[in-house]
C-alpha cells in the first residue's frame, strides 16, 4: 500500500499525538538528571520537583513582599492587556476591513495606507509608544494594537472582496442597499474569518505583549521571566514559558470552538 | 406587463468589441433563451441587462423607462453558481428578499411582520419542492436543490423580469428535466418575463417561446478584437407557447404540469445519501 494512503486509527492517533510531548520531556529530564548528578546546585536544568517546588512557592502562596499570588497577579495582568489589545484590533479590523473590502472609494484612499503601515515594524515603535504614551498600560496595549491590527484588516478585506460578486448582485436584486448588504451579507460572511484571523494573530499578539512587559513593566508573565533571568531562575522561567503556551492554546481552542458554534455553515462549507 | 426594448446596443472593453448593434424586443411574460458559442457575449447581454454592466451605446427600454444603472428589485437572477447566501438556511435565504425590502436599517424583521413573511417564504420553499428541507444550510443541499433554492429566493420578489444564466448548466440531465418542469410551471403561474442564457439548445426549445441565438458574423483571428457578435438568428417556437395557457394541439407538451413523489436531486431521498 503507497504511504500516502495509510491512516494511523484512533488509538494509534492518540498516540502518535503524545508521542513528541513524552519524547520532549523524557529527553529534558535525562539532561536535567545528568547535570544534577555532576552539580546539585546547577540552576540551568532543574529537575521536575524543583519545577513543582517553584511553580507551589508562586502560585499557591502569597509573595513575602506583596502579598499577592504571583502567577495569577501576572497571568491577571498580561491576559488584560492581551486581551484589550486584540479587542481593539479585531473591531478595527473588522470596521476598516469591511470598509475597504466593499466601498472602491475607500478602498483607493485607506488599503494602500494600511499596506504601508502593517509594514512598519511594531517593535522599531515601541520607544516612540514608550516617550508618548509613558510606561503605563497604554503603551503596551498600543504595541500589540500596531502589531496585529494592520494584517488583520487586510486578510479581512481580502476576505471581503473575495465574497462572489454573484452574491452581491444577487442582494441588489433583493432590493438590499449597500448598509444592508453589508448587515446581512458579508458581515456574517467574514465573522468566522475574524475569528480565524484572531487565532492567527494570537502568536503575534503574545510577541508583542512579552516584548513590552520586559522593557517596562511592574507585573505581568513577561515581566517576571525577565526579572528572574537575572537570578538564573530557570524553575520559574520554564513553567512560565509552558503556562503561555498553554493560555495561548487554550485560546486559539476556544475560539475555533466558538466559531463553529455560532456559525454552523463555516464549518459545513469547510467539509463541501 | 414587462416589455423590455433594447435598442442598438453595443458593449465595448477598451478595444475589443463585444457585442455590435444588438436589437431585440421582447414581449410581455415571453421566454426566451439566448444560445451561442462560448464568448460570444451572451452573458455578457443578461448582465446588462441585470444592470450590472452598462452598454456602451444604445438603449435599453424596460417597460417604456429607461434601464436603471445597477440592479434592483424589479430584475430577478440566477446565476449558474453562487446564487444563494452560504451563511443562511433555505428558509432564510428565501426570506431575505422580504427582510430588505421591509426593514431599511436592521434588515430583519420582527413579530407579526416576521411570521407574515416566513408564511410567504414556506409557500415558495413548497413550491420549488423544498419542504422539510427549511432548516438546511445551502452546502447540505444539492446542486439542483440549491438552484431551486435560488429560484424561490428570486421570486419572492416578483420580478418584471426574470434573468437566468446558465441555470441549470452544472446540472446532470435528470434533475434538469425536473427542474426544467418546475420552470415551466413557474413561468405559467407568474407575471414574469424570462430571459435565459443557456448551451443547451434542447433545454432553450423545450422552455422558451422564442430562441435567439447571438454569434460574431466575423471569426477570423485577425477580426476578432474589432468585429463583435450580434444576433444572428431569431426563431419563435411553433405552435405558439403562452405563459398560462394550455397549447392546443399538445396539451402535454407545455400545459403546467404537477409533479408529487420525492425529486431525485435530494440527498436524504436517495438510499444511499450521496450527493
Amino acid at each position: 500500500m503507497r504511504w500516502i494512503n495509510t491512516r494511523p486509527s484512533r488509538g494509534a492517533q492518540l498516540a502518535l499525538m503524545l508521542l513528541p510531548f513524552l519524547l520532549l520531556i523524557a529527553a529534558y529530564a535525562t539532561g536535567s538528571a545528568a547535570r544534577l548528578a555532576e552539580n546539585a546546585n546547577d540552576k540551568l536544568l532543574p529537575s521536575l520537583t524543583g519545577f513543582a517546588d517553584a511553580i507551589n512557592r508562586l502560585a499557591f502562596l502569597p509573595d513575602a513582599r506583596t502579598g499577592d499570588y504571583l502567577l495569577w497577579s501576572d497571568t491577571a495582568a498580561s491576559l488584560i492587556r492581551l486581551f484589550a489589545g486584540l479587542g481593539i484590533s479585531t473591531v478595527t479590523a473588522l470596521l476598516i476591513g469591511m470598509i475597504i473590502g466593499m466601498l472602491p472609494y475607500l478602498r483607493a484612499l485607506l488599503a494602500p495606507f494600511v499596506t504601508v503601515i502593517s509594514m512598519v515594524p511594531p517593535l522599531a515603535l515601541l520607544p516612540i509608544l514608550f516617550i508618548v504614551m509613558g510606561l503605563g498600560e497604554a503603551s503596551k496595549i498600543a504595541l500589540i494594537v500596531i502589531g496585529v491590527a494592520p494584517t488583520m484588516v487586510r486578510d479581512l478585506a481580502l476576505k471581503a472582496q473575495e465574497l462572489p460578486r454573484e452574491q452581491i448582485v444577487k442582494a441588489e436584486t433583493l432590493g438590499g442597499s449597500s448598509w444592508q448588504i453589508a448587515l446581512r451579507v458579508v458581515l456574517p460572511q467574514i465573522l468566522p474569518r475574524l475569528i480565524t484571523c484572531v487565532r492567527l494573530q494570537l502568536g503575534p499578539a503574545w510577541l508583542f505583549l512579552i516584548a513590552a512587559e520586559a522593557i517596562s513593566s511592574d507585573s505581568g508573565l513577561g515581566y517576571r521571566i525577565f526579572l528572574v533571568r537575572r537570578y538564573l531562575s530557570m524553575d520559574i522561567i520554564f513553567p512560565y514559558v509552558v503556562w503561555i503556551t498553554l493560555l495561548a492554546v487554550l485560546t486559539n481552542f476556544v475560539l475555533d470552538q466558538i466559531r463553529i458554534a455560532i456559525f454552523p455553515w463555516s464549518e459545513l462549507e469547510k467539509q463541501g | 406587463m414587462s416589455e423590455l426594448i433594447i435598442d442598438g446596443v453595443w458593449k465595448e472593453y477598451g478595444d475589443q468589441i463585444v457585442l455590435e448593434n444588438v436589437s431585440l424586443t421582447v414581449a410581455s411574460r415571453a421566454f426566451v433563451a439566448l444560445v451561442g458559442p462560448s464568448g460570444c457575449g451572451k452573458s455578457t447581454f443578461l448582465r446588462m441587462l441585470l444592470g450590472q454592466e452598462r452598454a456602451t451605446k444604445g438603449t435599453i427600454l424596460i417597460d417604456g423607462e429607461p434601464l436603471p444603472s445597477e440592479p434592483g428589485p424589479d430584475r430577478g437572477v440566477v446565476f449558474q453558481r453562487y446564487s444563494v447566501f452560504p451563511h443562511l438556511t433555505v428558509l432564510g435565504n428565501v426570506l431575505l428578499g422580504k427582510e430588505l425590502t421591509a426593514s431599511k436599517y436592521k434588515a430583519k424583521l420582527f413579530g407579526a411582520a416576521r411570521r407574515a413573511a416566513i408564511e410567504e417564504a414556506r409557500q415558495l420553499v413548497a413550491e420549488v419542492g423544498l419542504s422539510g428541507a427549511e432548516e438546511k444550510y445551502p452546502a447540505q443541499l444539492s446542486g439542483g436543490m440549491q438552484q431551486r433554492l435560488a429560484l424561490a429566493q428570486a421570486l419572492i420578489m416578483k420580478p418584471k423580469v426574470l434573468l437566468l444564466d446558465e441555470p441549470f448548466g452544472a446540472l446532470d440531465p435528470g434533475i434538469r428535466a425536473e427542474i426544467h418542469t418546475l420552470m415551466k410551471r413557474l413561468w405559467h403561474e407568474t407575471q414574469m418575463t424570462v430571459l435565459m442564457v443557456t448551451h443547451d439548445m434542447r433545454e432553450a426549445f423545450t422552455l422558451a417561446t422564442r430562441v435567439v441565438a447571438f454569434e460574431r458574423p466575423r471569426d477570423r483571428p485577425e477580426e476578432k478584437q474589432r468585429y463583435g457578435a450580434t444576433i444572428t438568428r431569431d426563431i419563435s417556437i411553433w405552435p405558439p407557447r403562452r405563459a398560462g395557457e394550455l397549447s392546443l394541439s399538445s396539451p402535454d407538451r407545455d400545459g403546467p404540469v404537477v409533479l408529487q413523489g420525492p425529486r431525485r436531486d435530494d440527498p436524504s431521498s436517495s438510499p444511499s445519501g450521496d450527493r
